[in-house]
């Protein structure tokens, strides 16, 4: 005999504790089965993009900290990026080392809290995100001696970084990514044979890769179904040419496959600083004043550039109207386009699964909601 | 009036030294007492609510240590310090605590039925007390040895259900009321595997009264019935909707579920009841599957209790910290599929081995140990293949499946700008700012 | 590397399958008109010298005589990108354009996104609503036009005092 059931209608957020910031789902639910999701955005919305309208070329580095907090480093390396595309401007090579150096300890630490966070969505009380959080923090302390801040780093500059790694940091710099990669393998004991983990990450929330790459999802998630797109391989930037590394890819397009994509690319940052560490050459940071001025203009025109970021392919495009603030700047935010799926991925799961879903998109509410 | 309940010292001590010339007193040792003679139904009274006094009193402070101890551990598993303030070793922290929520705001949603509202609280703190009535907890220290003690405590352990359906309803909550259909899944699936695992050991003591079942364990139950304790332990971290089975309050999906409308002593009183269910669940394990108060004579019975209570705790605080959750169909499934089926094998086994051996002596329990530790190793590695996850087939993406491909092909070199071109090549946007 | 299609060679082969789509072409941009545009993208994106499987960003610019659309396609087969322009609402009145969704799902939210901050209409969008700012809203943030700082906007928010019932 079957039940009839009525469908009840929650909201989910924007008070939350797992919705990774301020977001709200208006979630129908069909005993524990999800019927529809209808996602509400905007209640981070800052108007960063208006806000850059009135800014300094070099103040709006500022700005990209602040959208996507937890990778704000390599939010800095793609606006950077966009800039001196669009100014023309030739980076030091020393600055461009410690760029790339510090954006992947930035992608190191942002898949960390990924990871943690997941687990955290999976129910587990707080002790793997801590482990997580711990290796952060390690990462943030190397932050904080490159450029004195931890989380909004502001680091890098057109042309390179404003300041040059102390002495201290080259020691730090080897003794953390040892102590990163022990963490790892000891995160990847515990959860990657875990079977609680296993058992309610595999299978679900399944995508298509020909759907992922319509939705224009990328990064992280379209590498878990096998697509290699990575930008630092195809596309590389800064000097990600002098580079090896491998790109991890995982088949199964699931929630497991995310989390593990993730904890091998952070492996895989971990190589990749220690080539930077062999390459890296002595000299300035950042062109001199006369080649690079403080309040940079640019001619007239457009540029965008995209890196990729911990989130997936994070671009800027700016324009110019030869002025010392730019026209217009629009931000590729990942995070918000790779929920785009969202609907897709949760319909017909379980409730249990919602968050468990949601956190493996990988999202920072800062940077959906900008 | 019966004298049989003299026969516990806990009751004795405090009668005796009240109640005047008492034949069954006297013929105990005990002088007179100091109430006047023909006033023996008072001495009775006065104990009865001593003993209630102390029960209580004592569950609660055991509950206010356990909190305070369990955060320290938490913060020990997490690698960090855990409460250091308040009291030596943050053992204050608690007592703070405690006084914070009796004076916060208490808040009653418009929309929820008072009545029912204020009542659940009540419900579900009374269970939680009284299954500490029917537990020894030490030589001759126990309220109350019902004969059908293993039966109350089931009846009672169900009724904590009921008060999480009141709270949810109450509340008008639609997430509360999914935690509280949630809590009903869990109960009427862990209650059949957790009774009949404790069938085993109601065969091997040969009584329901929980006094005769730690009378009966001249080995421990849990070295004697190994798949018994693991479906019992199980199914009462189910029962109490701890972690990795919390699915009623499911921090992470239903923020506090049931509890999402409480506030101040309200919710007070569904924090203390979680934690004198950790206590009584472990109790109950302790009394069941570790032999109770026994141990060898120099230290007292009590400290045994204590310790083995302690150790229990410290397991089930351990799984808390280290486990994911389950989600629902999967807990369901574990409780159906696999624990009804260890039970099943559990409760066969033992009743074999009691035909065998229908009065066992310490050596003939030694030899049940025997033959049910590989039972119960083999019975669970078969549910765990059944239940498991399977691997992935293809971790990594085979070279000769066809991917999706990327950089297969170029486009026409004739097709890309020269380098001479910047990128910069927009028109100028006509007006400006 | 990414190879990047010029303009001009991206126009002549537009034109070979969409004529009379292109409207100008300059260094990596292609303007195109933007009656066309659904051709054109869904040609783009299905043909097999194109392969844009990939819209990486959608975004609009306010030129004050006009907006300007702006999309960056890639292609995966191809490790190649493109940049696609269009020119709507001269006038500053009724500026919209075709939406891509059908074509690319990807397009969903940031047509959204542009229709709230911008205010460039998406016809055919499936969920035509504002993203960011609630419904109500007075005015669209990003343009050139808009008075920052207005402090009475708050009123309109949804479930301020003084609002009619919000946007639910």
């Amino acid at each position: 005999m079957a039940i009839r059931t009525q469908p009840v209608t929650v909201n989910l957020g924007p008070q939350h504790p797992s919705t990774h910031g301020v977001f709200r789902m208006r979630v129908m639910f069909d005993g524990e089965e999800i019927v529809d999701v209808e996602p509400v955005f905007g209640y981070l919305h800052r108007g960063s993009e208006k806000l850059a309208e009135e800014r300094t070329y070099t103040q709006i580095v500022t700005l990209t900290d602040r959208m996507d907090y937890v990778s704000s480093m390599l939010n800095n390396q793609a606006y950077i990026l966009a800039v001196e595309k669009l100014a023309g401007i030739e980076p030091s090579p020393r600055g461009v080392w410690l760029r790339m150096i510090a954006s992947e300890l930035q992608r190191i630490a942002s898949h960390l809290v990924a990871t943690g966070f997941l687990l955290q969505d999976l129910g587990a009380l707080g002790t793997p995100l801590i482990y997580a959080m711990r290796e952060r923090e390690n990462i943030l302390d190397m932050f904080e001696m490159l450029c004195g801040a931890r989380i909004t780093n502001s680091y890098l500059r057109p042309g390179g970084v404003f300041m040059d790694a102390p002495s201290e940091f080259w020691p730090a710099l080897d003794r953390g990514l040892n102590d990163i990669v022990n963490t790892i393998d000891e995160l990847e004991t515990y959860l990657s044979g875990n079977e609680i983990v296993f058992s309610r990450t595999k299978g679900t929330a399944v995508l298509p890769k020909e759907l992922l790459i319509n939705a224009s999802i990328t990064g992280p998630m379209l590498r878990a179904s096998g697509v290699d797109w990575d930008l630092r391989h195809r596309a590389p930037y800064d000097y990600y040419d002098r580079i090896s590394f491998e790109r991890k890819l995982h088949t199964a397009s699931d929630n497991y496959a995310r989390y593990w994509v993730r904890v091998q690319e952070a492996r895989e940052s971990v190589k990749i600083i220690r080539q930077c560490i062999e390459q890296i050459e002595p000299g300035e940071v950042r062109p001199s004043f006369d080649d690079v001025p403080r309040l940079i203009r640019p001619p007239v025109g457009d540029a965008y550039a995209a890196i990729e970021g911990s989130k997936g392919e994070l671009g800027f495009y700016l324009v110019s109207d030869g002025g010392i603030a730019p026209y217009r700047m629009h931000v590729r935010a990942s995070s918000l386009i790779n929920l785009t799926l969202l609907r897709d991925m949760l319909i017909g799961g379980q409730f249990g699964d919602l968050f468990v879903t949601f956190g493996s998109v990988d999202l920072n509410m800062g940077e959906v909601d900008r | 009036m019966g004298q049989a309940f003299l026969d516990n010292s806990l009751w004795r001590n405090i009668y005796c030294v009240l109640a005047g010339d008492s034949s069954s007193c006297a013929s105990r040792g005990y002088s007179d007492g100091f109430l006047p003679g023909g006033l023996e139904w008072l001495a009775f009274l006065l104990a009865a609510l001593a003993i209630i006094g102390l029960v209580v009193n004592g569950i609660l402070g055991g509950v206010i240590v356990l909190i305070w101890g369990e955060r320290r551990l938490f913060g020990r598993f997490q690698s960090r310090t855990g409460p250091n303030r308040w009291g030596p070793f943050g053992t204050l922290t608690s007592v703070a605590d405690a006084v914070k929520t009796m004076f916060k705001e208490d808040v009653v949603p418009a929309d929820a039925d008072r009545i029912l509202f204020n009542l659940a609280p009540i419900l579900i703190a009374t269970p939680a007390l009284l299954v500490f009535s029917v537990i020894p907890f030490g030589v001759g220290t126990y309220v109350a040895d019902l004969n059908v003690g293993v039966l109350f405590i089931m009846a009672i352990t169900s009724l904590t259900t009921l008060a999480v359906l009141t709270a949810a309803w109450s509340s008008g909550n639609r997430i509360a009321i999914l935690s509280a259909l949630r809590s009903v899944a869990l109960l009427i699936s862990y209650e059949i595997p957790m009774a009949l695992a404790v069938v085993g050991v109601i065969m091997l003591a040969g009584s329901m009264s929980l006094g005769d079942i730690i009378a009966a364990q001249g080995v421990p139950f849990i070295l004697v019935q190994p798949l018994g304790f693991f479906v019992f332990f199980i199914a009462a971290m189910a029962e109490m909707a701890r972690a990795p089975f919390d699915l009623t309050e499911a921090e992470s999906e239903l923020a506090a579920g049931y509890l999402n409308d409480y506030a101040s002593m309200k919710f007070g009183l569904f924090f203390l009841a979680e934690f004198m269910a950790e206590i009584s669940t472990s109790a109950i394990i302790t009394t069941l599957f570790l032999s109770g108060w026994r141990g060898f004579d120099p230290i007292p019975s009590h400290f045994w209790f204590g310790a083995k209570l302690i150790a229990v705790l410290f397991v089930i605080i351990w799984f808390r910290m280290t486990l994911p959750r389950l989600r629902v169909d999967q807990v369901l499934k574990f409780a159906w599929k696999g624990l009804f089926e260890l039970t099943m094998i559990n409760i066969i086994v033992t009743a074999i081995l009691i035909a065998i051996w229908p009065q066992p002596t310490t050596s003939q329990l030694w030899a049940m140990a025997a033959i049910n530790w590989p039972v119960a190793i083999i019975s669970i590695y078969l549910v765990s293949k059944l239940l498991g996850t399977a691997p992935y087939d293809q971790p990594l993406p085979d070279p000769n499946v066809p991917s999706y491909p990327v950089g297969s092909e170029s486009i026409p070199a004739s097709s890309v700008l020269g380098a001479e071109s910047s990128s910069a090549q927009a028109p100028s946007p006509e007006g400006g700012d | 590397m990414t190879t990047v299609w010029s303009g001009n060679a991206l126009a002549e082969a537009i034109e070979a399958f969409a004529p009379g789509s292109v409207e100008s072409s300059a260094g990596t941009d292609v303007w195109l008109k933007p009656e066309s545009i659904s051709t054109v993208c869904e040609g783009l994106k299905t043909r097999s010298e194109f392969k844009f499987d990939l819209l990486s960003s959608l975004t609009a610019v306010d030129y004050i005589d006009h907006f300007e659309v702006v999309y960056h396609l890639t292609s995966l087969p191809m490790n190649a990108s493109a940049v696609l322009k269009s020119r709507v609402g001269h006038g500053r009145t009724e500026a919209s354009i075709a939406s891509v969704v059908p074509i690319w799902r990807g397009a969903d939210y940031q047509e959204r996104e542009v229709w709230d901050l911008m205010g460039i209409r998406f016809d055919g969008h499936p969920n035509h609503k504002r993203i960011m700012l609630w419904e109500g809203y007075p005015g669209h943030p990003l343009r050139k036009d808009y008075v920052t700082y207005d402090q009475s906007i708050a009123s309109t928010a949804p479930g301020a005092a003084g609002s009619q019932e919000g946007a639910e």
